[in-house]
């Protein structure tokens, strides 16, 4: 099927913005989320957690926890099964840890009790003998020849030509990963201007409210059945399955209402444990994570350390783009350092680049997706790069970003041309809103702009519906709704078969009752699932035209669908069957109309993003107050403008945090030591502005309404642009995220003492 | 573990029933009444997705040992519409579109209910401020705020 632009005019439901199917549940406390489930019999379980961030383990002696009265099992990594597999054996020892604790937190032990507060008890009681390591948490300490070594059997894995880079020693380093075009070398040396800069950022938690939880069941004729929290129930099922050595065939996930992931409900970790559990004792299990052990040990997004080079003539044509970049993995290897490397240079067209990325192992939670992973990280460090440049060259910065402005049919990085994309319309719009033309007043204040780039997702979605007697549709989805996609989703049906979005009952469903769906995740549910409900739509049509033909006994061709769903035959008026007149028919005429429909498609949009944010700093504090802040996107089509607008709000919060208050703190022996709320500092409400939102609407051509996907690459700017508002507001040039009072105020000091001829040390510490 | 018999108003009716002695009063709702409405989002206070109301005042349930309920009033979010109608807080937050995922709504919802009793017309600013307690990592707050200042509009309006 061809997918066509239909001119957005003449939507009546796409574009509005009606309330949620699930609301009513989500605000009277009705909803069921996974630590919720409930169930005869049911046990409590706990997990115990490593220490240490680096330790081998000696022994492991829980006949004391065993001994305790309610107490009904406790399992290591000894009651999973064995594998052959180096991949599976990684993916085990994450889940709990067989040999060695990889990160503080690790899991090590997991009990099964009557009672949540009896499995606590039971955890003090198992007795662990350690060997203490010394760990790395450091990505560059990491790479060093001398590090400490997670894994003595890894070597560096090679996507890299030309690289002098060993691949048979130990080593922390599993992927050195380099994509080029043109001649970098020589560009370089014709450049009018060279600017090179380094930068980090530091850990940052996806922050979801509702911790990890999952309940399991395995029965005695072997079928397990998981009710948990998850963005991908298909993938996770499939997981649980390679992980317990089973099919898939054999394990049922029941997705339960979630309470946010950003990429971080994709990994299972809960789910092998709750099942072993349960099959140790015949009994369900019911397993919730600890908001510390969130933090301790599951994943965050990657630190990293990014070097930047670039090289441009006078005019402001950037001829040479060089990017190095390491991301922190985490325990295990997969960071995001494949979509950090391939964002990097997004929204620009360079000539020649070069960019190597690397993916280093650290005593640190194994890295998980979080919201355009990798991107924020590497196109901070661009970002910011081209805004220095911009001051260099004395050039409006945006002016600077449209004259290398990428465009429809110029090469991404890896050399593919893009599809119709809206780089250019962004950045338009950035320039000419209102709010980068006004006059920014008073004192300590200051402005940045910075854009964003991402790819989004397209993959596997499936879906079944139904026409009811009534005239109604049920909608079975297999994306999980974190943000109200259950509305997009009815809506695009609801509009490919010109029916009230009211008409349509979405139902997200479980794994067993609908085709393979891929996570909700990469911006790709109200695009891919998108493209179901519209292909649902058209097969439904057909079938209606075809039953009203088959009743009146006439070729289908004579037969029409209107945009009124209308079912008719044109040349005679008797011949006239609204939807519902025609679906009170079906029970009679053959049987109820339904289909089912599983695609996988590959035309996703990419996604661009400028922002615009003004701050006030104290100079007394190092704290920095959003004044302002405005969010321009190419959102594609704005399916439910609300949801659209919620997601880029949603976005643009979570790289305020990343920007200026969130970070992962380890003390020298590797301890995560802010493990809360309370210390891992994520914005409230007093920390916010309203945030304006532009939706610029530039058609994917490739879908059939539209869409793009418009989650992720909201994260994108903040950081690059509060960089660049810092240095308006100070004159500092600042390197690191987040830029933390702590972190602006030991600048701003050592600043002032520099500055003040003598009277300070020059060191400016506290 | 030794058990407690604990009396309480829960939403207008009178409960008894036996919780474990070191229960909060989150884990009583929760585990011991069926009441699965207020969330968990990190069992020390900093998140307020368990927020419940506690002879009118807005509490964290996760901090308060179920003991100390005894003879105390409660109002949780499942008390918060009528049989017939949502409460105005309910109404304009699915209006507003101002939940996600949903998980730290009934929260928002109790502690914004426990503002507007005390001040039924706040300002952008005094939302803002008494919000600062509960944690929303989807929205940007953005909505929430909106929906509550649009909330407070409806019932003054009606009164």
């Amino acid at each position: 099927m061809v997918a066509t632009e239909k001119n957005r005019d003449t939507y009546k439901v796409i574009g509005t913005r009606p309330v949620r199917p699930d609301g009513t549940d989500k605000v009277t406390g009705r909803a069921a989320y996974a630590a919720d489930t409930q169930m005869t019999n049911l046990l409590h379980a706990q997990v115990l957690r490593s220490p240490h961030a680096h330790a081998i383990i000696k022994s492991i002696d829980a006949s004391k926890a065993l001994a305790l009265p309610g107490v009904k099992a406790v399992i290591t990594a000894a009651d999973l099964p064995d594998t052959d597999s180096d991949s599976t054996q990684k993916l085990l020892d994450n889940v709990i840890a067989s040999n060695k604790a990889l990160y503080h937190g690790h899991a090590v032990a997991a009990v099964a009790a009557i009672d949540v507060h009896i499995a606590e008890d039971a955890l003090d009681l198992i007795q662990v003998e350690y060997e203490i390591l010394t760990p790395v948490t450091d990505v560059r300490e990491a790479m060093l020849s001398d590090a400490p070594i997670l894994h003595p059997d890894l070597r560096t894995s090679l996507q890299a030509t030309n690289v002098d880079t060993a691949t048979d020693i130990e080593t922390n380093i599993a992927l050195h990963l380099r994509q080029e075009r043109g001649d970098v070398e020589g560009a370089f040396e014709n450049s009018d201007v060279i600017i090179e800069r380094e930068f980090e950022t530091s850990w940052f938690h996806q922050g979801y409210i509702e911790p990890h939880s999952a309940t399991a069941f395995w029965s005695h004729d072997g079928q397990i059945t998981i009710w948990n929290s998850s963005q991908g129930p298909f993938v996770q099922r499939d997981s649980i399955a390679r992980l317990l050595n089973l099919t898939a065939q054999d394990i049922t996930v029941i997705p339960q209402e979630i309470g946010g992931g950003f990429g971080g409900k994709i990994s299972v970790y809960l789910e092998p444990i709750a099942a072993v559990l349960s099959k140790v004792t015949a009994q369900p299990v019911r397993l919730t994570m600890t908001r510390e052990a969130v933090f301790q040990a599951t994943g965050p997004t990657s630190a990293t350390y990014n070097r930047i080079k670039l090289g441009a003539m006078h005019d402001g044509t950037i001829v040479a783009a060089q990017a190095y970049l390491a991301f922190a993995a985490g325990a295990f290897p997969g960071s995001p350092i494949n979509p950090g490397v391939s964002c990097a240079f997004g929204p620009y067209y360079f000539e020649n680049q070069l960019i190597d990325g690397f993916d280093v192992v650290t005593n640190s939670p194994k890295s998980a997706a979080y919201r355009a992973p990798g991107a924020p990280a590497s196109e901070y460090a661009v970002e910011s790069t081209i805004n220095e440049l911009a001051e260099r060259l004395e050039m409006d910065p945006m002016e600077l970003r449209i004259k290398n402005a990428t465009s429809e049919g110029k090469p991404n990085s890896a050399g593919a041309p893009f599809p119709r994309i809206g780089a250019k319309e962004v950045m338009d719009a950035v320039k000419n809103h209102p709010h980068y033309n006004s006059e920014l007043q008073g004192d300590d204040v200051g402005r940045g702009v910075a854009l964003g780039f991402w790819h989004n997702a397209g993959l596997e979605s499936g879906s079944s519906a139904t026409i009811n007697s009534d005239g109604s549709v049920s909608l079975s989805v297999g994306s999980v709704d974190i943000g109200g996609t259950r509305a997009s989703l009815a809506m695009q049906l609801a509009e490919t078969l010109a029916l009230t979005y009211e008409q349509i009952k979405p139902h997200v469903a479980d794994t067993d009752s609908v085709p393979f769906t891929h996570v909700t995740g990469g911006s790709r549910t109200t695009f891919a699932g998108g493209w179901v409900a519209y292909e649902l739509g058209i097969e439904l049509r057909e079938k209606m035209r075809q039953r009203a033909a088959d009743i009146w006994d006439v070729d289908i061709e004579e037969v029409e669908y209107t945009d009124d769903a209308i079912v008719k035959v044109n040349s005679d008026e008797e011949k006239t069957f609204t939807f519902s007149d025609l679906a009170k028919k079906m029970a009679t005429t053959g049987g109820q109309i339904s289909a089912t429909v599983s695609i996988n498609k590959t035309s996703q949009g990419p996604a661009y993003a400028g922002h615009i944010v003004d701050i006030e700093v104290d100079k007394d504090t190092g704290k920095v107050t959003i004044l302002r802040y405005t969010a321009i996107q190419d959102v594609g089509t704005a399916i439910h403008p609300s949801y659209v607008e919620g997601q880029i709000h949603g976005g643009v919060a979570q790289g305020l945090g990343m920007a200026l208050t969130e970070e992962y703190y380890y003390d020298d022996d590797g301890h995560l030591v802010n493990s809360s709320f309370l210390d891992y500092r994520m914005p409230t409400a007093l920390d916010l502005p309203m945030i304006d939102t532009e939706l610029v609407e530039v058609p994917n051509p490739g879908h059939p309404y539209g869409v793009r996907g418009v989650g992720e690459v909201p994260i994108v700017p903040p950081m690059p642009a509060i960089q660049q508002a810092i240095t308006d507001a100070t004159g500092l040039h600042i390197y690191q995220m987040p830029v933390s009072p702590r972190v602006l105020l030991e600048e701003l000091l050592e600043s002032k003492n520099l500055s003040s001829n003598g009277h300070g040390t020059g060191e400016g510490r506290l | 573990m030794a058990k407690i018999v604990l009396n309480t108003i829960i939403n207008g009716e009178n409960r008894e029933f036996l919780a474990d002695e070191r229960d909060s009063l989150l884990e009583a709702l929760r585990e011991r009444l069926g009441l699965m409405g207020a969330k968990e989002g990190c069992n020390n206070g900093n998140c307020g997705a368990c927020a419940v109301i506690m002879d009118g005042r807005l509490v964290n349930s996760c901090c308060v040992m179920a003991a100390e309920i005894e003879g105390a009033e409660l109002n949780t979010i499942e008390g918060l519409a009528d049989a017939d109608s949502l409460h105005p807080l309910q109404e304009a937050f699915l209006e507003n579109a101002a939940l996600q995922c949903g998980i730290c709504t009934p929260g928002f919802l109790m502690a914004s209910k426990a503002l507007l009793d005390e001040n039924p017309d706040p300002s952008e600013e005094e939302i803002r401020w008494w919000l600062a307690g509960n944690l929303c990592r989807c929205t940007g707050y953005d909505k929430i705020i909106r929906a509550v200042q649009d909330s407070a509009q409806r019932i003054n309006s009606s009164s």
